[in-house]
Order: structure tokens, then C-alpha cells, then sequence
């Protein structure tokens, strides 16, 4: 293929340069971090899949679809197959977190607090003398509830906005953009301090709540951009002329093809609304008592770290190692998904 | 000064920046110190927050802005740093035959750091500006005392009277002022930073004094950069006893107590009196021991919500016994705050002295942490009301450790992990909102910092029926009517006793249960000594001295 | 290319309006600030009405926000409690907050377009896989961890760099809390430099460069560089903005009076205007950047031609 065609098609913007409706969002379709950038190589990579395919039916073997081979690639990588194991860990340790102590975490004995380690007592107790171990084993259920629901009800919202506007294009698609900008605009810390003061009850949904209203308009950009990409592919002109209806070209044709840069891009956005957490926690306006949360935990040892480090270290520890866990596991599925990579 | 307690304990920690109430009256000398050596040697660089109201005297209710007010200013009398005891300052005498006409006289001589002298009418014209309620000031109710009040600052609608009808002025130097009511100890009140003399300039070019506050004070503010910092100089014309030992003080902004405490320990600055709570366990080691921790005038407490039906029947009067004695006071003072709180068995504070109205014991079985009886009461007073028991902080100031802690006590006490949860709530305007509108449904921290070394002040804006701090909604006639005759009683001793006849009843009523003695804390670098912290827990600056 | 533009502005301004609006009436909604004035206190009905009046908080909200847009059009961002109008607080603030920024922008760029050229070019190797877990680490670890863990040791303990910034900020003061501002950035600018180093680095321009003998360094630096920063370039423009309004906790911990100090104080006190003011600026510039973003690509990149 030569260079130059190659530049246009990976680019989103060489198209957009004839397009005025695309011009103007050129920043919002590229997006402002590395997960959407990756799923822009990913929308220019779709592309290219179209023909392996074909010369694979040429050769009379049985085609296989994106997914299929990203999952015969995915079954093979290290990194996939630990992060896997890792994440059902975290999962089956936020469902049934008595499987893994038998130590109440809300049951605190203030003259042990910031002790060392001790028999039946692991990681030691944290500063109002709770076991530092049980607290880091029931944390993961509002972190990692956090993390999930926040992430897939940014990626419907987003998808769903994201998916229309690029599917509609017109005015819809400015409106869109626009109220997206406004959410965008608007610095995430200082919405939470602001948004979260506001609402009294402080339960893991309202967070999870808060974590979506400012977080889909990231999901939506790369939507929209899949959107446009496979919107003007071959196949959906071809599936129009054959008269299929707006919602049937958009569930059937274009959205498979488009969900791939959101899952990567959602995969890493759900490590950071973790970290997100955490941040909201420290400045006052997170989750509250008697939710147990590794952000809770990480931001009122944070102060005192250097009396009693490991008040800090087994939540920070165990927060990293699930957004590590998920940020690998977006990368495999990244690497998986991108053809070029293979 | 409510306000100020609050706030202060509120966000200070957590900010550094806001509503730090402040320790008002001290007049920052301490009136003890002799008039020693005048102001040479270096400066002294000190932790400041950026104060929250502008620095009108009748207008600052919270410690950054009373810092200051009180190095710039020094009023009609000043505490002891170390006694708390009340002293004549710029007063010659205040004195009266009936304990509600009183009659001021001023020493002469006295001057404004612009050159201007101080007189009678600077005293009548500052309280005036401070009581007329156009002014907008917050501390106007502290002149409500004085006749005429009702004119200037009239419960609805524009004042009828510009001026205090109970304040005369006689000569240059000697006025009267008219109370509404008998008060024996309203000498005593004078050393509030809200009673300061202005200056001519403050009247006549308002907008000029705001950038650079003038005073008759031990220092004078050579420069001030909004936000960031204030530099102070010794006033050469000074004519207190009170003159500063050094160059001058530069109060720095910190955002952040962690910030200051980090800069404290770097040597990048040399007095700390915003320490946080994380510091105390190292701070001795930290810096060698120069540090002080010392009692202040401040009393936390938690309030209920006598306004809601559920929390005011017998039944909910033994929950609130059994709760009070749910409370671990000692190990929370001596884990959570490492010393530097003490246990609280009556509604005032220690820096009193037996004297003054300080008695130990007084709350007495209430403050004794006895966990069998403490879940006995509360399972024979029905339970917690509403079934879990929520206390109500803010967020931004740094009480989620303690309120935890307490918590933990309780659920320990009555063998139940959920049956206590710390409420957060964002902001401590917000939270007093909730509080000032009586919305609360749980009990709520609530603390008190005085505003002049008294009892009174303690109790009556406290626990006095509709009074300004009575949060819980408490009312019990019997008790006003003790602070009413306590008030009167020209015998000292025997008007402590009345007030703490009526303390007593707060021991059976318990509408705010007493938690602990705050006191001040103050770190220093090795640059400086003599540093030592007055009853409002503010450090003592004009004895501060360089090396 | 200048209808573009103004296209762009245009549409500018119905972003601007919704956002100064959700965040005046999200602000309103925290509750009445006039009684916290008062502290631990029952305000004084008379004076409280007057101070509400001054600063119109008797007026229903729809108002309010007329009256504040009406006064910013003539460059009246309005007064703070403490009598400081918010144009001043702003002209002190967001220089303190542009060189934090820039500080921590340059510290960005080099360390993260750097190692993610280092790891993109030896894909794999080992130095690859120190640079992915490390950015890994930073990326999971919350900002303000990393700030007092680096204020203890580097400031406090060893004593390398000040502690803190204050009022003077110097290069070297600042070299600190830029490191914590811009590390997470940093790891998304590393991550995002390998992936499209290592994608071009098999592109045909680069084999015919390879081909035609040009020495390696070259290669790397003219071709292969260059043709991967564009994306790159988009990200950091856009970060930009971020990097300004993700300050609060940085400038918190490092005594930094800027922008973010003041939005912390603006909401802990409940002051509409000092809130809605500097977001206004942070609006402003959030929107500027990704306009300049969009024209810098025309430069970067020749092909793309605005109408």
C-alpha cells in the first residue's frame, strides 16, 4: 500500500479536511489521552482488517471475524492470561471478602492503633486500630464497584451520545459535542468537590453517579470518531443501498465495528476512576464511613505514612496492583485487536 | 467566639486557609511581660491563614484576621498570656457604683501608629460603627449589651439611631457606657478584639485603612500582600507595657498545615501554631522538643438535636447518658491527639483556674467511660432514636479521625460495629447551615472557643434559652434564671457558683455532651525562643525573641 | 482558514455559557455562605440580610447569573468576604499556576516523549519494559501520595529541593511539585509515544530512509519523531488545560497560591464569584487550547488544510 493512501486512511483528519462538519471537531474526535489515542489507531486499523479477510477466503479457510482473532491471540498472551487470573481474584475477593479473613473490619481497638504486624493481624492496624488486612480485603468491594460501574455507565452513556452523534452527524451531532464540552470543560476535582458537597448521601452510587456525569463525554468522543470511521466503510453504503433501516445499519453493521477502541480506552479510564476515588476521598468528598474503601484508607494514611507506613502501604498496594490489573488487560486487548501488531 | 472555634478546628487543619475562629481578646502582648527591651534582632517569619472577613476589629470572628487585630491593636484591657487573668491596658480605670452604669477613664497619651491620639471618642466611635447594623459587622451582637442597641440594630427593618444611646463621651479622656442589664464581670469582656479604639482614617478613608489597618498597638503592618503576606514592625510610639522583643513579625500564608508543617521542619519558617493532627507524634523529635503544648480556652463537645421529638424524651435522656459514657476520652486524647486534648469533666475550661470557674468533676459519672452501664442506659432508654446513631462533622477541617474514634468507643461499648457512623458533611458553611436552620437529626460536633477569659462566656451563649451558640435547642428556665442572677452578683465568688449551680443541670439535661480540653499547640524553629501561646492558643509574638 | 476560526469561536460560546452556568448553580446549591460568615455563631438576621443583599443572594438564582455575566462583560468578576475583588486574586493566581504549569509541561515533554521514544524503539527489551511498569505505577498511584511521600523525603529528609514553594516561586521550588504534577501525564505521554514510535517505526517512510543510508540518528529524529509527535502534540495540548485545573491538590500540598488554592477556598467558603471566576479563565483557556491544537496540526501536518 502505498505511503501516502496508508497517511489517509489512518488519519481521521485527512478525511475531515474535505468534510466541514468534521473539521471542527477535529480535536474532539483525537482525543486528549493515551486511551483514546490508542483507539484511534485502532479505528485506522479496523480498516485494514477488511482485507486479511478477504485473502483469507481465498484461500478457503474459513474466515474469522476481529473478535475471533483477537481472542486466538488473546488466549496466548502472558500478560492477557495474568491479568485475567489477577482481576477474578479482585472480583471473587469483592463478593465474598469473608473467604479471605475472618477479621471484622469495622471492628477497631483504638489502643493497638498504627501497631505492627501480629499474630492473626497480617498487615498490622491502621490509626484508629483496625486490622490494616481485613479493612485492605473488604475495600476492594466498594473500589472495585466503583471502578466497574462507574466505567460501564460511562461507556453506555458515551457510547449511546458518542454512537449518535457520529451516526447522525447535522446538528444533533453538534449539540452533542457541545454538551460534551461543557462536561469536559470543567476540571474533575473541582466538579467533585462542588457536585459531591452538594448531595448529602455520600453511597457508592452517588460516586458512581458523579464518575459518569463527568466521565462519559471522554467515551463519547472516541465513539464518535469510531462511528464516523465505520460509517463510511463499503459495507454499511452497501447495507444502505439494500434498504436497511437507520436503527438496523447502526446496531447490526456499525457498532460491532466500533466497540473495539471503547473497550480499550474503557479498560484504562476504569483504573484511573479507582485512583479518582481515592483523590475524592482526600479531599473530603468521597465515599464515607462505614463503607470500607482502599481510597479511604490510602487518603487518611497518606498523612501519617511516615509514623506507620504500613497503614499506606497494603491499601496503595493493593489499589495499584488492580488498576495495573486492568490497565494489562486493556493493553492485551489492544495489542490483540490491532493486526498490525501481530 | 463561636464562630471562630469552629471554624477553626473545623479547617485548619484541613485548609490552613479558612474559618479559623480565632482567638479574639488577647491582646497579643502578654500584659505581664515588662515592658522590656524595644524592638531589635530579627524577624520572626509565622504561619498565617489568609483571614476570611476584611480587618475591621468589629468584624473579624475568626484567628487569622484576630491574630493580627491583636498584635496591631491593644484595647481598653488585655489578658494575662499565661494566667488569663484581665488587666487595665489603654484603660485607666472602668469602674461603676451599680454594675451597669460604668464610666471609662483612658490613660493619656496614647497613640494611632498614623500619629493621631487616642481619646474617648475613638473608643465611641468604633463601638458605634461596630453596633449599627448597616456596617455589616459580625461581631455587632457583642455591643448588644449597651443601651440603644435596639436602635442601631433593630430585629427587622433600618436603624432608627445611628449612634449607641449608652455611650457618652465626658472629656478627651474618660466616657460612660449604659448596659441594659446588671453585669458585674463586662469589664472583664473588654480585651474582645471587637472593643479596640479606630482611628480618625478609618471613617474617613474606609477603602485606603482595608489595604493597611491602623492600631495603637505593640506593631504596625509595614506591607501587606493579600494572600500571601504580611509583614508587621514593632510601633515605635507603643505606649503599652507589652513592647515586642524583636524585628518584627512576617506572617506567611500556608494552604496547607501539612505545607507549613513541611517548611517548619525544613527551616523555611519559624513559629507553627497550625500544626496538624499527623505532626503530633513526631513533633517532639521533629524538632528537638521546641515545642509547646499548653491548655486554651477551648472546650469540643458533642450537641444534640434536642428540637427533634425523638431526641428530647426521658428515654432519649438516658440514651444520651449512655452515650456520654460510651466515649474512651483517654485513650482517644492520648492516641488520636497524642496529648494534646484532656479528658473534659465539666463545660469549661481549665485555663479558668479554680478561680474562675473551672471545676473539675462536674459532669461526673457522664464523663466517666463505663461501657456496661453505657449499653445498660441506652438499651433501657429504647435504643438509639432513629436506630443508628450519625455524628455530624465538616469535612474540610480535621475531625474525621477523632469522630471515627468516638464512634469506634460507642460501637466497642454497645457490641454493635454499625451502631455509630461519622456523618461528613462538605463544608463547614454547609454544615452550619444544617446546624443554624436546626435541620439536624443526629447529634453534631460542636466546639467552643472563649472570647474572654469568663464563665459566662462559656455558658450563656451557649446553653441559654434562644441564645446566639445554642445549637442543641436546649432550654431550661431554671438555668437562665441562674446565669440571669450570676450576672447580676457583684460578690465574684458567689456568681461562680450560680454558674456553676447551672452547670449542674447541664450534667442531668446533657444537651451537648463534653468531650475534652483542647489545647494549644506550637511548634518553633532554632532561630527563635521564648515562644509561648496566650489562652486563645495564639502565640505570643511581641515576646518572641531571635538568636 | 480564518472562517474556520471563527466558526470555532462561535461555537465557543454556548460552551462557555453552559458551563459558567452548571458551575454558578452547582455553587448556589452548596447553600446560603452568609451564615458560615458567622462561624460557630447564629448569625444576626439584620446583618446577615444586609451582606446577602451586597452580594445579591436575595435574588432569585436565574439573576444572579444575569447580573454576574452583565458584570463580567464589563470586567467585574465581583469581591470576595474578604473584600478582595476576584480580577485581583486572578492576576496572582494564574501567573503562579502558569509557571507551575510550565514547569511541569517541560518536565512532561522531555521525560515522557523521551522514554516512550527509548521503549518504542526497542520494543520489548528490557528498558520497554522498565518504562511500562513504571508508568503503570505512576498511573495507579493517587497524586497526593506521591506529593507527601517526595515533600518528606526530598524536601524534608534529605533536603535536595525546598520543601515548599510560597510566595516567591523559583525554578528550583517548583521542580518539585512539577515532578508530581506531571507524572501521571508524563506516563500517558511515554505510553502514547511508544505506541505510535513503534507503529511508524515500520512504516514505509522510515525504511526508505533506513534504505537510502541516511545515519541512524537522523532517521530517529527527523522521520520517525516527527511524523509519531503529532498525536502526541494533541495530547499535550490538551493537557494544557488540565494540568491548570488539576492543580488543587498539588498547589495544596506544596503551599503554591494558585489557581487551584484559591477554587478550594472560593468552595470551602462558599464564594460564587471567586468559583465561577477562575473557572471562567480555565474555560477559556480549555477551549483556546484545543483550537490551537487543531491549527497546529495544519503545521504539523501539510496535508491537513482548514476551509
Amino acid at each position: 500500500m502505498p505511503d501516502q493512501e496508508k497517511y489517509n486512511k489512518a488519519d481521521p483528519l485527512a478525511d475531515a479536511g474535505t468534510e466541514e462538519e468534521e473539521i471542527q471537531s477535529a480535536v474532539e474526535s483525537r482525543t486528549f489521552d493515551l486511551g483514546t489515542m490508542e483507539a484511534q489507531t485502532l479505528i485506522k486499523n479496523e480498516r485494514l482488517d477488511d482485507e486479511p479477510e478477504v485473502a483469507a477466503a481465498d484461500d478457503r479457510v474459513k474466515p474469522r471475524s476481529l473478535w475471533q482473532d483477537a481472542w486466538r491471540d488473546l488466549r496466548r498472551n502472558p500478560i492477557f492470561i495474568i491479568s485475567g487470573l489477577l482481576i477474578i481474584f479482585l472480583v471473587v475477593m469483592a463478593i465474598w471478602p469473608g473467604l479471605f479473613t475472618s477479621t471484622d473490619p469495622l471492628k477497631c481497638d483504638l489502643s493497638k492503633a498504627q501497631q505492627g504486624s501480629e499474630s492473626g493481624h497480617p498487615f498490622g492496624f491502621d490509626g484508629q486500630g483496625c486490622d490494616v488486612y481485613a479493612r485492605t480485603v473488604y475495600g476492594a468491594r466498594a473500589s472495585i464497584t466503583v471502578g466497574v460501574c462507574a466505567t460501564v455507565g460511562a461507556a453506555l452513556v458515551g457510547t449511546t451520545l458518542g454512537g449518535l452523534a457520529g451516526f447522525l452527524g447535522g446538528w444533533s451531532d453538534s449539540v452533542i459535542s457541545r454538551v460534551a464540552d461543557i462536561f469536559f470543560g470543567i476540571p474533575i476535582l473541582l466538579g467533585g468537590l462542588v457536585f459531591l458537597s452538594v448531595i448529602p448521601s455520600r453511597s457508592i452510587w452517588i460516586v458512581v453517579a458523579f464518575i459518569v456525569v463527568l466521565g462519559w463525554p471522554q467515551i463519547a468522543r472516541i465513539g464518535r470518531g469510531a462511528v464516523i470511521t465505520a460509517k463510511q466503510q463499503d459495507y454499511v453504503t452497501a447495507a444502505r443501498a439494500l434498504g436497511a433501516s437507520n436503527s438496523r445499519l447502526m446496531l447490526r453493521h456499525i457498532l460491532p465495528n466500533a466497540v473495539a477502541p471503547i473497550i480499550v480506552v474503557a479498560t484504562i479510564a476504569l483504573g484511573t476512576y479507582i485512583a479518582l476515588e481515592a483523590t475524592l476521598s482526600f479531599l473530603g468528598v468521597g465515599l464515607k464511613p462505614p463503607t470500607v474503601s482502599w481510597g479511604i484508607d490510602i487518603s487518611s494514611a497518606s498523612a501519617t505514612f511516615r509514623n506507620a507506613p504500613h497503614m499506606l502501604l497494603y491499601p496503595a498496594g493493593a489499589l495499584s496492583i488492580t488498576v495495573l490489573a486492568f490497565i494489562m488487560l486493556g493493553d492485551a486487548v489492544r495489542d490483540a485487536l490491532d493486526p498490525k501488531l501481530r | 467566639m463561636p464562630a471562630a472555634t469552629r471554624a477553626r478546628w473545623a479547617v485548619v487543619v484541613a485548609t490552613s486557609v479558612v474559618l479559623v475562629a480565632t482567638g479574639c481578646g488577647s491582646s497579643g502582648g502578654g500584659g505581664g511581660s515588662s515592658g522590656a527591651s524595644g524592638g531589635t534582632g530579627g524577624i520572626v517569619t509565622a504561619w498565617w491563614g489568609d483571614p476570611q472577613n476584611p480587618l475591621e476589629p468589629a468584624n473579624t470572628n475568626e484567628v487569622n484576621g484576630g491574630a493580627v487585630i491583636d498584635m496591631i491593636f491593644t484595647g481598653l484591657v488585655q489578658y494575662d498570656p499565661k494566667t488569663s487573668e484581665p488587666s487595665n491596658a489603654n484603660a485607666e480605670s472602668i469602674t461603676s457604683d451599680d454594675q451597669q452604669n460604668w464610666t471609662v477613664k483612658l490613660k493619656p497619651g496614647w497613640k494611632f501608629s498614623d500619629g493621631t491620639t487616642v481619646t474617648a471618642k475613638s473608643y465611641v466611635d468604633a463601638w458605634n460603627y461596630g453596633a449599627l447594623s448597616t456596617n455589616k459587622q459580625l461581631n455587632s451582637s457583642f455591643f448588644s449589651y449597651i443601651q440603644g442597641y435596639d436602635q442601631v440594630a433593630p430585629a427587622s427593618g433600618n436603624p432608627t439611631a445611628q449612634t449607641l444611646s449608652g455611650l457618652k463621651v465626658v472629656d478627651d479622656n474618660t466616657f460612660t457606657v449604659a448596659l441594659t442589664q446588671k453585669f458585674s464581670t463586662w469589664p472583664a469582656t473588654l480585651g474582645y478584639s471587637a472593643f479596640v479604639p479606630l482611628p480618625a482614617s478609618f471613617f474617613s478613608d474606609h477603602a485606603a485603612y482595608l489595604n493597611k489597618p491602623i492600631g495603637n498597638g505593640p506593631y504596625e503592618i509595614s506591607s501587606w500582600t493579600k494572600s500571601a503576606k504580611m509583614e508587621l514592625r514593632p510601633f515605635t510610639g507603643y505606649a503599652g507595657s507589652d513592647k515586642p522583643k524583636n524585628g518584627g513579625i512576617d506572617l506567611k500564608v500556608y494552604t496547607d498545615t501539612n505545607a507549613a508543617y513541611a517548611d517548619l521542619q525544613a527551616g523555611n519558617l519559624d513559629v507553627d501554631n497550625g500544626l496538624p493532627n499527623s505532626a503530633l507524634k513526631t513533633v517532639e523529635t521533629d524538632l528537638n522538643g521546641r515545642f509547646l503544648n499548653t491548655p486554651a480556652g477551648i472546650i469540643q463537645t458533642i450537641s444534640f438535636p434536642l428540637y427533634q421529638a425523638n431526641w428530647n424524651t426521658p428515654n432519649a435522656q438516658k440514651v444520651r447518658l449512655g452515650l456520654a459514657m460510651a466515649i474512651d476520652r483517654n485513650t482517644i486524647t492520648k492516641v488520636v491527639f497524642n496529648n494534646t486534648r484532656t479528658p473534659a469533666s465539666d463545660w469549661t475550661s481549665p485555663v479558668l483556674g479554680a478561680a474562675g470557674g473551672f471545676k473539675e468533676g462536674i459532669c461526673g459519672q457522664a464523663c466517666t467511660y463505663n461501657p456496661t452501664m453505657a449499653k445498660q442506659l441506652v438499651q433501657e432508654g429504647g435504643g438509639i432514636p432513629g436506630g443508628q446513631l450519625t455524628i455530624s462533622y465538616n469535612a474540610d477541617g480535621p475531625h474525621k479521625e477523632w469522630v471515627d474514634a468516638v464512634c469506634n468507643s460507642i460501637n466497642n461499648a454497645l457490641g454493635n460495629t454499625s451502631a455509630c457512623v461519622g456523618n461528613p458533611i462538605g463544608t463547614f458553611a454547609d454544615f452550619r447551615n444544617q446546624v443554624t436552620s436546626k435541620k439536624m437529626t443526629g447529634p453534631f460536633r460542636t466546639g467552643w472557643q472563649m472570647d474572654y477569659p469568663l464563665i459566662q462566656n462559656f455558658l450563656q451563649p451557649v446553653y441559654t434559652t434562644g441564645a446566639s451558640s445554642n445549637d442543641s435547642g436546649y432550654s431550661n428556665p431554671q438555668f437562665d434564671s441562674l446565669v440571669n442572677q450570676a450576672n447580676a452578683n457583684p460578690d465574684k465568688s458567689g456568681a461562680i457558683s450560680q454558674f456553676q449551680d447551672g452547670e449542674k443541670l447541664l450534667a442531668t439535661d446533657l444537651p451537648a455532651i463534653p468531650l475534652w480540653y483542647q489545647n494549644g499547640t506550637v511548634g518553633w524553629s532554632d532561630r527563635v525562643t521564648n515562644v509561648l501561646l496566650n489562652p486563645f492558643s495564639v502565640p505570643v509574638y511581641d515576646q518572641i525573641t531571635v538568636k | 482558514m480564518g472562517r474556520y476560526v471563527i466558526r470555532r469561536l462561535l461555537q465557543m460560546i454556548p460552551v462557555f455559557l453552559g458551563s459558567t452556568f452548571l458551575i454558578f448553580v452547582m455553587v448556589h446549591a452548596l447553600g446560603d455562605p452568609v451564615n458560615a460568615l458567622f462561624g460557630d455563631r447564629a448569625p444576626d438576621p439584620v446583618v446577615a440580610a444586609q451582606i446577602r443583599k451586597q452580594y445579591n443572594l436575595d435574588e432569585p438564582l436565574w439573576l444572579q447569573y444575569l447580573i454576574y455575566m452583565g458584570n463580567l462583560f464589563r470586567w467585574d468578576f465581583g469581591t470576595t468576604f474578604n473584600g478582595q475583588s476576584v480580577t485581583s486574586l486572578l492576576a496572582t493566581a494564574y501567573p503562579a499556576t502558569i509557571k507551575l504549569t510550565a514547569v511541569a509541561f517541560t518536565i512532561e515533554v522531555i521525560f515522557g516523549v523521551g522514554f516512550g521514544l527509548i521503549s518504542g524503539l526497542r520494543r520489548g527489551g528490557w528498558s520497554d519494559n522498565t518504562v511500562l511498569i513504571f508508568t503503570l505505577i505512576v498511573i495507579s498511584i493517587p497524586t497526593f501520595v506521591t506529593g507527601y511521600v517526595l515533600q518528606y523525603l526530598v524536601g524534608v529528609q534529605w533536603g535536595i529541593l525546598p520543601a515548599t514553594a510560597g510566595e516567591d516561586l523559583t525554578l528550583e521550588s517548583l521542580l518539585l511539585p512539577g515532578i508530581v504534577l506531571a507524572s501521571v501525564s508524563l506516563a500517558y505521554v511515554a505510553r502514547l509515544t511508544r505506541t505510535t514510535v513503534a507503529e511508524n517505526s515500520r512504516a514505509d517512510f522510515v525504511r526508505t530512509a533506513v534504505a537510502k543510508g541516511l545515519p541512524r540518528r537522523r532517521v530517529v529524529l527527523n522521520h520517525l519523531l516527527r511524523n509519531s509527535l503529532i498525536p502526541v502534540v494533541t495530547f499535550l495540548g490538551a493537557d494544557l488545560g488540565a494540568l491548570m485545573g488539576g492543580a488543587l491538590v498539588t498547589e495544596r500540598i506544596f503551599n503554591i497560591h494558585g489557581v487551584g488554592f484559591y477554587l478550594y477556598q472560593g468552595i470551602v467558603r462558599q464564594n460564587t464569584a471567586t468559583v465561577v471566576g477562575f473557572v471562567t479563565i480555565l474555560i477559556i483557556i480549555y477551549l483556546a487550547a484545543n483550537l490551537l491544537v487543531d491549527l497546529l496540526y495544519a503545521v504539523l501536518d501539510p496535508r491537513i488544510r482548514y476551509a
